[in-house]
């Protein structure tokens, strides 16, 4: 089928397009510094889809989704700490690492509903936080400086930062894609019915417990790949990649963008971190800004950008249709 | 045997603080059903007021009673211009806009105060040991909370049990429809309440003040823990809240002093020096894990919901 030409799918298409040939543009216009800033965007989006797919999709509203960033940046990091470089290592333990950490922390959180889910998932990435802190052999609070990226087979160059950004950015198509496959399944379908009203769907045979674990674990997983790339993108790994204040970015991305679509996180994402980079060019006291803005638009614009880019796109169908 | 006298006591003391924290926030909890990340702000504003007008003043106390008051003020402010606006929106809706919130009061002190943290110095009738046992000494100051503490939690059981809004509180708590039906004026009894919850956590970050530095984010590293005495004691139970204060502050303070000692005996000394910081920082998670999974509602879940 193809996608109906309204003007949220035109916007998607434009972002899409527009991250495609930003190394293009970067080039021309000689600007280094806008490259790492959408490296960092690209990879900030993949794990803001993710976290879709647990709160927007699943209704798991956790608050320690930027554990997995820190645990997959960490595999990379005490990996070539101990002097593996190779990638096919690297990021097979990144992601297996935070596959386990879901699993444990997944198991243990989904027994409990609400604000305890939030609370706990919050308390068990402060957790990690804490035990990465205290490991003084991989820095401790200070950090750990990666001084090789990822290897990978001869063409692939990681360092290269044109090459890095595409491959985070197929990556992020991927996850997307991946995303957005897994919602219109079976498994996703089930998953949303269990959003929308988990008693009936336990009536009527579902598993409910499993699905939303397989779900917490997919997430998980995904982000700890995101992980593995800002490990790589920073050259640095330090416990502030998995603070508390991280996942709620995190959360801000995904309800900024808005939570009913695949391709919601990445608007939020570009939208938050352009955001950002915009006051703090005005103010130094930028946050202040950022603050009541974030409440307002909790208050006025529920939904988010994707949100109100259908809603422009339903009133002109109005229009046309009278 | 005196070191562990004391480290009971820094436990003990860790504990009531912890329950001054964790009080207000499930006394927002189970009244408003507000889910409220900026309660650290709170306490990180009450500190700084602290600091602020002890200097003016020249006087310790009567700079705490000022900032209790400040922060109290400022407390129903934001119910009054934010909170009131989040009530019956759902959870995900209170986190982002009270991590708004945090957002701008970091900023907002770091604007008015600097970056720099500040000092709340005692005066010297605190700053200082005294004999409470025979041949135990024990800091004032820590002992002087202990009290202070004590003194607010006894306060507030009369304030809940025993007074007529502390029977709204509780009406209010297990059906607001039915108390705003019966003509009590709920918006005045919550912006109170959340007003005492502000004031209380005000109160903790003025006591510890002095032993910590001021500072931006001060209030964000307890918050997570008085989460963790939330969830253990479970949400909306004040008698909960005390009992798992008391318990994370005890295991939290012994664990740091014995720990490494335990490690020692069982590990070679290498690995214990390694694992017993990781260790020690975890245990009060494990705790909360191993009641997750014997309670998953909590030690003293509130009979609602």
């Amino acid at each position: 089928m193809m996608p109906a030409l309204t003007v949220r799918n035109i916007v998607v298409a434009v972002l899409l397009v527009a991250l495609a040939l930003l190394p293009l543009y970067a080039q021309l216009a000689h600007d280094r510094f806008l490259l790492t800033l959408f490296t960092r965007i690209v990879i900030l989006a993949m794990a803001a889809v993710s976290l879709n797919l647990i709160l927007g999709f699943g209704g798991m509203m956790s608050f320690g989704h930027a554990a997995y960033l820190g645990i997959g940046g960490y595999a990379v990091g005490m990996l070539a700490h101990e002097h593996v470089y190779s990638g096919f290592v690297q990021w097979p333990v990144a992601l297996g690492a935070s596959a386990l950490f879901a699993l444990v922390i997944g198991a243990l959180s989904l027994r409990t509903r609400g604000v305890y889910f939030i609370m706990i998932t919050l308390a068990f990435a402060q957790m990690a936080y804490y035990v990465v802190s205290g490991i003084a052999r991989y820095g401790g609070d200070d950090g750990l400086t990666i001084y090789k990226r990822s290897q990978f087979v001869a063409p692939l160059d990681l360092s290269n930062k044109t090459q890095f950004y595409y491959v985070c950015l197929v990556l992020l198509f991927g996850a997307i894609y991946l995303v957005w496959r897994l919602i219109n399944s079976r498994f996703g379908l089930a998953l949303q019915g269990i959003r929308s009203n988990e008693l009936r769907m336990r009536a009527i045979g579902f598993p409910t417990y499993r699905y939303r674990l397989t779900a917490f674990v997919i997430a998980g997983t995904l982000c700890g790949l995101a992980g593995a790339l800002l490990a790589n993108h920073t050259d640095f790994v330090s416990p502030a990649m998995m603070y508390w204040t991280r996942s709620g970015d995190l959360i801000i991305m995904v309800v900024l963008g808005g939570m009913g679509s695949a391709i919601g996180p990445v608007i939020g994402a570009v939208a938050l971190l352009v955001l950002e980079e915009t006051l703090s060019g005005i103010t130094e006291y930028w946050q202040i800004i950022l603050g009541p803005l974030l409440l307002l638009v909790v208050l006025f614009a529920r939904g988010g950008i994707d949100g109100l880019l259908m809603k422009v796109g339903r009133r002109q169908d109005d229009e046309v249709r009278s | 045997m005196t070191l562990f006298i004391e480290q009971c006591l820094n436990g003990l003391q860790f504990g009531l603080l912890l329950f001054m924290l964790a009080a207000g926030l499930t006394l927002v909890f189970g009244i408003m059903d507000l889910v409220n990340l900026a309660h650290g702000s709170l306490y990180m504003v009450g500190a700084y007021f602290a600091a602020t007008f002890a200097a003016w003043t020249g006087s310790f106390v009567l700079g705490a009673i000022l900032a209790l008051g400040a922060t109290l003020m400022v407390g129903m402010a934001v119910e009054v211009i934010a909170m009131r606006r989040l009530y019956g929106r759902d959870h995900l809706d209170h986190v982002l806009g009270t991590f708004g919130l945090i957002l701008f009061f970091d900023e907002a002190v770091r604007l008015i105060w600097g970056p720099e943290g500040l000092s709340l110095p005692l005066p010297s009738w605190l700053n200082r040991s005294i004999q409470i046992l025979p041949g135990f000494q024990y800091s004032a100051y820590k002992f002087s909370i202990i009290v202070v503490t004590l003194v607010v939690a006894g306060f507030l059981y009369a304030l809940v049990m025993r007074t007529r809004i502390g029977m709204l509180i509780r009406a209010g708590a297990s059906n607001r429809e039915m108390v705003g039906a019966l003509g009590v004026n709920i918006k005045l009894l919550y912006t109170l309440v959340f007003g005492l919850g502000a004031a209380l956590a005000g109160l903790a970050g003025l006591m510890q003040a002095p032993i910590l530095t001021v500072q931006i984010g001060m209030g964000e590293n307890i918050l997570i823990l008085a989460f963790v005495v939330t969830v253990i004691g479970g949400i909306g139970s004040v008698r909960g809240a005390l009992v798992a204060a008391l318990l994370v502050g005890f295991i939290d303070t012994l664990g740091r002093a014995y720990l490494p000692n335990i490690l020692n005996a069982i590990l070679s000394p290498e690995a214990a020096s390694t694992a017993a910081p990781a260790l020690s920082s975890m245990l009060i998670y494990l705790l909360m894990a191993v009641v997750l999974i014997v309670k998953p509602e909590g030690l003293f879940a509130a009979g609602q919901k």
